[in-house]
């Protein structure tokens, strides 16, 4: 475990920023409870600080995780969300799409989100936008780019796409083998 | 047997003596209901002599004053049937004699069971037509204490009955139910009978159960025990030692219902994750879902009893979101008796799947600091993926040998050691509990159990303002992982005790085990048993550490305390201290002494020198 270089930070921000925007401040500047950013093997933990000055006495190798996986960094040096970073970029998303009942089950199937099952959507959403998908009723469910921005989607045909699925909690049943460790 | 099974079960079929002593019984009550009958028609034609003796009176309206008494009867006495009247009129008008031989035709023609309401029928009438006079001048006054009158006959009849019944029974001899050698050779050629086996266990346990007045003559209680541990063998599929491991913790009857209770499935359960969510609004909303579901009981404020579901209560939207997590009802137990307050730091040692972490995650409100380890990493993937659905920010996932600490950390507020067991308790979940486990794993077992136990206690910091616990718990029910590490973590730590489990439901541990004692201490763990509360078979014991010792920072590996344990299990061997030691030389004089008393018996003079060896000597 150790901190992120500057590097490494740069790519994450840049990453988070298509999500949650400039409310990126309030990940790092949390006065009552501080966080920070701990990368162990190739994947960036997201921990409050007394809880990784606390996981500094365990050894590397065996050490599996700790406070909230963020993602990982691929081999080409880039940064790829995991869906269990799904809470923070809910709390603090700046485009949200909500879909139908009906809509669920396919969403978390793995499928894209179609017109027919969104319900409603952030009103200044632009094209390749970072997008959180909830449900009706304000679950996080996954979230994704858009396909189109907010105006342009209002005259979609029911069946095309509204956003590109990236993640979704289905996963958490579907690539539990691979997704942690 | 246990009551609660049986309703829902069909009885088991009666054995051969069972049914012989119940036609005898049928036989004697039939006899009996003759006689009543008898005396009954005696009565009968009295009350005709006296019709006549009216006849001589009133001789025009003699047959107008009989039916109007047949009808005053039939009014006092509703229930009276058709067939009793019919033989009443038959006594009334036609000649008593005649029709003697017809009407005992008729009452062998009756069915048996038919006879218990006549019996008492019977009796009314004939008490009524005893006190006719009485009767004529029945009133609102008396009315009532005449009742009493009647309803005490009839319940003296039936004690008299009952008791009648018992006596039967007791001097019915028993039927040979253990198999002589014959027997047992043609049931091994065979595919086994199940039912019959089956009723033979039944037979064997009520035997055993008063075993002094049903016992064979010339049969010991061992046979009997024997030929039923065999059945259950063949019956159940277990292993025979495993199955005399668990028959021996219970009496024959409750370990019948045990090994029953293992057979079934223990329903589905779920807890709620209050990082996320409430019970009520889950609860809503699963049942919006077409579940079925209900609160576990009046312990717990999270768990809901799933009975039956139209989605897979595995893969719904919330399940998904973290919003339940699958539990079993008895693992909600250990972490009550844990009881965690926020910002502790708190260690689970062996956590996969997670439900427990979770759930003191959960109890903390995401503060503090959870340490979950285990020591197998394959399991660790799925403890990190249950973390992260339920949200648990405040873990720190590990995969070390749980002997390890407090070499890694030490200094805990809490720690549950959920220890790795032999699932004595679960063989309903996992049937092949039954044959994969034998005598070495309840060596080898313990023996890790006793090292991790001592590790969690040492790694716990005794200054702890709030907390200072260890709760260790398994699911196994077998005493050699549960009191005997208890009792040996108390024997090795003398800075920790046992404190109440504060756990509502729950029997009390063994504080004596087949000759074992343990401290009296032990009396204060909690056993779960899946026939008394439908939970997996547990076991939960709650330490409180009291001050340091030497070993709170014992630095060594798990591999030197493995070897340490070891080595100390080579030195005390089979005898525990609670041995008489050896004195060599106190030995050494009772020798002697007793050499000289044999050789004064054999007429040799113990202080005169051996002639013989002298002269040897010299050579």
């Amino acid at each position: 475990m150790r901190q992120l270089t500057e590097e490494e930070t740069k790519v994450i921000f840049e990453k988070l920023a298509g999500y949650i925007g400039r409310n990126i401040v309030y990940l790092v500047d949390n006065k009552d409870q501080p966080h920070v950013f701990r990368l162990q093997k190739d994947r960036v933990y997201y921990v409050p600080e007394h809880i990784a000055n606390l996981a500094t006495s365990v050894a590397r190798p065996n050490l599996m995780s700790l406070g909230l996986c963020m993602g990982k960094f691929t081999k080409t040096g880039k940064f790829r969300l995991h869906i269990t970073s799904l809470s923070v970029l809910a709390q603090y998303a700046k485009y949200k799409v909500w879909i139908k009942p009906n809509g669920e089950m396919p969403f978390l199937y793995g499928n894209h989100v179609l017109k027919a099952h969104v319900g409603k959507m952030s009103d200044d959403i632009p094209e390749h936008a970072g997008v959180i998908v909830f449900s009706m009723h304000d679950v996080p469910l996954g979230f994704g780019v858009s396909a189109k921005s907010t105006s342009e989607s209002r005259d979609l045909q029911p069946t095309s796409i509204v956003a590109f699925r990236q993640a979704d909690i289905g996963e958490y049943l579907r690539d539990e083998d691979t997704l942690f460790t | 047997m246990g009551s609660r099974r049986l309703k829902h079960k069909q009885g088991a079929p009666p054995t051969l003596e069972e049914f012989q002593a119940k036609k005898e019984r049928h036989q004697h009550r039939k006899e009996k209901t003759k006689r009543v009958s008898e005396e009954d028609r005696s009565d009968e034609t009295r009350r005709s002599k006296k019709s006549k003796k009216s006849k001589k009176n009133q001789e025009d309206d003699d047959e107008a004053a009989a039916l109007k008494e047949l009808k005053k009867a039939e009014q006092e006495l509703p229930e009276v049937d058709s067939k009793e009247l019919a033989a009443a009129k038959k006594t009334l008008f036609d000649d008593v004699e005649e029709d003697d031989e017809e009407l005992k035709d008729e009452f062998d023609l009756e069915q048996e069971y038919e006879n218990d309401e006549d019996d008492e029928v019977e009796e009314r009438p004939l008490f009524s037509d005893d006190e006719e006079a009485d009767m004529d001048e029945l009133n609102a006054a008396n009315m009532e204490a005449l009742s009493m009158k009647l309803d005490e006959e009839a319940k003296l009849e039936e004690e008299e009955a009952e008791a009648e019944l018992v006596e039967t029974d007791k001097m019915q001899p028993r039927a040979e139910i253990l198999p002589n050698a014959e027997q047992e050779a043609i049931e091994e050629q065979g595919p086994p009978d199940l039912t019959a086996i089956r009723t033979r266990m039944i037979e064997i346990v009520k035997v055993l159960e008063d075993f002094k007045t049903l016992g064979a003559e010339g049969k010991s209680r061992t046979e009997y025990v024997d030929r039923l541990l065999k059945d259950i063998c063949h019956y159940f599929g277990y292993t025979p030692f495993l199955a005399e491991k668990l028959f021996n913790l219970f009496s024959p009857a409750e370990a019948m219902e045990f090994f029953e209770a293992n057979e079934i499935a223990r329903p589905v359960t779920i807890r709620t994750n209050t990082l996320k969510t409430r019970r009520r609004d889950l609860a809503q909303t699963l049942v919006n879902r077409g579940v079925n579901l209900q609160p576990i009981g009046s312990w717990t404020k999270v768990g809901l009893q799933i009975f039956d579901s139209q989605v897979p209560i595995g893969a719904t939207p919330e399940y998904l979101a973290g919003h339940y997590i699958l539990q079993a009802a008895s693992s909600f137990l250990p972490v009550i008796a844990l009881d965690p307050q926020e910002n502790e730091r708190i260690l689970d040692m062996a956590a996969a799947p997670g439900g427990k972490t979770t759930y003191i995650s959960a109890m903390m409100k995401n503060t503090g600091c959870v340490f979950a380890n285990d020591a197998n990493k394959a399991r660790t993937k799925s403890l990190i993926a249950n973390i992260h659905r339920l949200g648990c920010t405040n873990t720190i996932v590990c995969n070390y040998d749980a002997r390890e600490f407090p070499k890694v950390i030490g200094g805990f507020d809490r720690i549950l050691l959920d220890a790795p067991c032999s699932g004595t308790g679960v063989i309903g979940k996992d049937q092949s509990v039954k044959v994969s486990r034998t005598e070495k794993d309840f060596m080898q077992i313990p023996h890790l159990q006793k090292q991790l136990l001592l590790s969690a206690i040492d790694s716990v910091d005794s200054n702890s303002k709030t907390g200072g616990v260890i709760v260790y718990s398994t699911c196994s029910v077998a005493v050699d992982e549960n009191e005997a590490v208890v009792d040996y973590a108390l024997r090795k730590r003398p800075n920790v005790k046992l404190v109440e489990t504060k756990l509502a439901i729950g029997k009390e541990g063994f504080t004596s085990y087949r000759g074992k004692t343990f401290h009296p201490s032990v009396k204060m763990t909690r056993r779960y048993y899946p026939h008394t509360y439908n939970v997996d078979g547990f076991f939960v014991a709650k330490f409180q550490k009291t001050g340091p010792s030497k070993f709170d920072d014992n630095q060594a590996s798990a591999k030197e305390k493995e070897a340490a344990a070891r080595q100390e299990a080579v030195e005390e061997g089979i005898i525990k201290d609670d041995f008489a030691s050896f004195d060599d030389e106190d030995d050494e004089r009772y020798i002697e002494r007793s050499k000289k008393v044999g050789l004064l018996k054999k007429g040799i003079n113990p202080h005169a020198k051996k002639p013989a060896s002298s002269d040897k000597n010299k050579k």
